[in-house]
């Protein structure tokens, strides 16, 4: 009889327990996240799904966000961007996301950005194109700084070293394309004269008669837009056939080992980039520097290799959120992207960001830094 | 005028690596009667081993060991996929040797990921230069033109004045044949691969430098290799060198007065031109063609 009561006290006393564990563990925040973790792309994808993974251990290790936990489901594109629709969809309609890290590429982004709209989904992209945010989409925003941004750093450069008469050298892939165009449409209004503007194939082995005809343009620089391996080729043949005008090249160069796969090509190029690159040398009172010498050294710690700008730009993608869930107060995602276009000061990887209804992006020109390589080394440019 | 002579340096340095490259073609070609497409994939494993050993190596014993362990996986994929089929048909051997090229690809990510890897020039370094008059020519561009020119000698001699060389051309010419004279048909082929295979991996090494190495490389040098060997007429190596120069002076010349952006459109339309208009190819006989299965 007395162990029978005392069963029913304890089942009673449990039940109690249980009841106020669950009224306080509140639901996961589920975010996506399309990122091309391997294939083509995988120089971005990778290092953003190794960032998130970081991010969301240490929001779910302080407890997490208003009190709820993050979920976090990365689908892997592999830089396609039929799949990264397919997982677009799947994460909106049947895994009912909170919201959208990615993709990686501005291809996938720009055919996904129709279903976040629809889906009333909040997109945080870590995509280039300037594209994705002009015209401005409701819901779609993005981290990384913009290509046109890029151009026009090298212009202003370019001003400040008196060079007037310049060369251009694309890789027929979408960065180069997208590269390509917006230094012809600003070249005009900053004084600049195309000289010789040539397209090249993405996986030449060797540029050197490309290199020869911007040689033979007599121009005063050349600016190089392409991924790698060409990026690294084209230096190498302009500096053999003794080209030794200044090399400007795009701000896809950041990533330490084109620098040491070019060699001494690589010595004196010029161009723009985040601050991530130079975090151990910016000066002390830069606003970015303790969060930048912080991201790159938990990074490199955990994963044994260097971080680059664009795990920095997943970096961005999720504090923003984080911040804007915080200074909602709720998790009402018509209220959160609001707080994402209200977000002023916020300082991210990629510069200081200052969010507004017209400009969903929140970076300017000032996000860039002239940087060159000096010793096999990253290096501010002075 | 200075220009024309860079260019011409330029033209010959394609030339060159898309020399090397048809040779291992031919070389398979000329003991089996089939095209290997995973010819590319020889060239790609040849400079990635050649760059992981020069982590701990010198150079030299790194280029000579990658070529020996590039040789044994010629080996291994002959005897894996090749040797125990009967007499299979040209179609059939193409898909074989076109999923063989993607499997490598794919281990190849999977060991070395997607990253960018180069050997150090073997003279000078990545920005010196040898100027003649106003043209400038890379040390590593001469090393290159002389392994090529080194590879098409021994290989010539090979198969002209040695004993296995003839024996290895009679397996082409008539297996049947040469099998009732004795040689031993399947070792011979396995050979051909090795040979190849070794060729493609000393080609890897000498032109990294230059063009670097990733784990999909492969496959583009591939296809000009290709359309250099059916542009000398299959089968015969110094066909190849010249046309691979044709092919590569062309395509820098092309750079010179077109927007570069045709360039590699003027590969494949020579490549079609010479199908539609002599398939033996620019120095091989229409004869000897119509003995080929291909």
């Amino acid at each position: 009889m007395k162990g029978k009561k005392g069963m029913v006290a304890l089942g009673v006393l449990l039940a109690v327990f249980l009841s106020g564990a669950f009224a306080q563990a509140a639901e996961p925040i589920k975010i996506g996240a399309i990122l091309s973790v391997t294939g083509p792309a995988s120089f971005l994808g990778s290092p953003e799904a190794k960032t998130l993974e970081i991010l969301v251990q240490d929001t779910n290790a302080k407890g997490g966000v208003l009190g709820h936990k993050v979920e976090l489901i990365i689908k892997d594109s592999g830089g396609n961007p039929e799949k990264a629709f397919s997982f677009a969809k799947q994460l909106i309609d049947e895994e009912k996301v909170f919201a959208i890290i990615g993709p990686s590429t501005s291809g996938e982004t720009m055919k996904i950005k129709g279903v976040a709209e629809g889906g009333k989904t909040i997109l945080l992209s870590c995509a280039a194109a300037e594209a994705i945010v002009n015209p401005v989409a409701k819901w779609v925003f993005k981290t990384p700084q913009k290509d046109s941004d890029a151009v026009i750093k090298i212009f202003q450069q370019m001003k400040k070293m008196k060079i007037s008469r310049i060369g251009v050298l694309s890789g027929n892939t979408g960065f180069g394309n997208a590269g390509k165009g917006q230094i012809e449409k600003l070249a005009p209004e900053h004084g600049i004269t195309i000289a010789a503007n040539e397209v090249y194939d993405a996986k030449a082995s060797d540029l050197t008669a490309e290199v020869t005809k911007i040689k033979a343009a007599n121009v005063q620089a050349l600016i190089n837009w392409s991924i790698v391996p060409a990026q690294a080729i084209v230096i190498k043949n302009a500096r053999q056939i003794g080209l030794t005008i200044p090399i400007f090249q795009s701000h896809g160069f950041g990533n330490i080992k084109y620098v040491q796969a070019a060699g001494a090509a690589a010595e004196g190029v010029l161009f723009p980039a985040g601050r991530l690159l130079v975090a151990d040398v910016l000066p002390k009172n830069n606003p970015q520097k303790a969060l930048l010498v912080k991201y790159a050294n938990d990074y490199q710690s955990k994963y044994k290799e260097e971080a680059s700008t664009f795990g920095g730009h997943a970096y961005d993608a999720y504090t923003i959120l984080i911040k804007a869930i915080e200074n909602a107060k709720s998790t009402d995602k018509e209220a959160v992207r609001t707080a994402i276009e209200n977000l002023k000061g916020f300082v991210g990887t990629g510069g200081i960001f200052n969010f507004s209804p017209t400009d969903h992006n929140g970076l300017n020109v000032d996000a860039f830094e002239m940087l060159t390589v000096k010793n096999g080394k990253f290096a501010i440019y002075k | 005028m200075e220009f024309f002579f860079q260019y011409l340096v330029a033209g010959i340095t394609y030339g060159t690596i898309y020399a090397i490259v048809a040779i291992g073609f031919n070389i398979i070609y000329n003991a089996t009667g089939i095209i290997n497409f995973a010819q590319g994939e020889f060239v790609m494993l040849g400079g990635m081993t050649a760059v992981t050993l020069n982590g701990f190596l010198p150079l030299p014993l790194a280029i000579v060991l990658a070529v020996v362990v590039t040789t044994i996986v010629g080996a291994v994929i002959e005897i894996l996929f090749i040797r125990w089929l009967y007499k299979p048909s040209v179609l059939r051997m193409v898909i074989i040797t076109i999923g063989v090229s993607i499997l490598i690809r794919e281990i190849a990510l999977h060991i070395w990921g997607e990253n960018v890897r180069a050997l150090p020039y073997f003279t000078g370094s990545s920005v010196s230069s040898i100027n003649l008059g106003g043209v400038y020519i890379s040390s590593q561009v001469l090393w290159v033109i002389g392994v090529g020119a080194l590879a098409v000698a021994a290989l010539t001699a090979f198969f002209n004045l040695t004993m296995l060389g003839r024996q290895m051309r009679a397996c082409a010419a008539n297996r049947d044949a040469a099998r009732l004279c004795g040689i031993d048909a399947g070792n011979m082929v396995t050979l051909s691969f090795m040979i190849s295979a070794a060729i493609g991996a000393i080609g890897g090494a000498v032109v990294c430098p230059i063009t670097y190495v990733q784990y999909d490389s492969g496959t583009p040098l591939a296809i000009k290799g290709f359309t250099v060997a059916i542009l000398g007429g299959l089968g015969n190596s110094t066909a190849a060198v010249g046309a691979g120069m044709i092919l590569g002076i062309l395509e820098s010349f092309s750079i010179w007065v077109l927007p570069t952006a045709y360039k590699e459109a003027i590969s494949i339309a020579i490549l079609l031109g010479i199908l539609f208009v002599k398939p033996s190819g620019i120095f091989g006989s229409a004869e000897a063609a119509r003995l080929k299965e291909f």
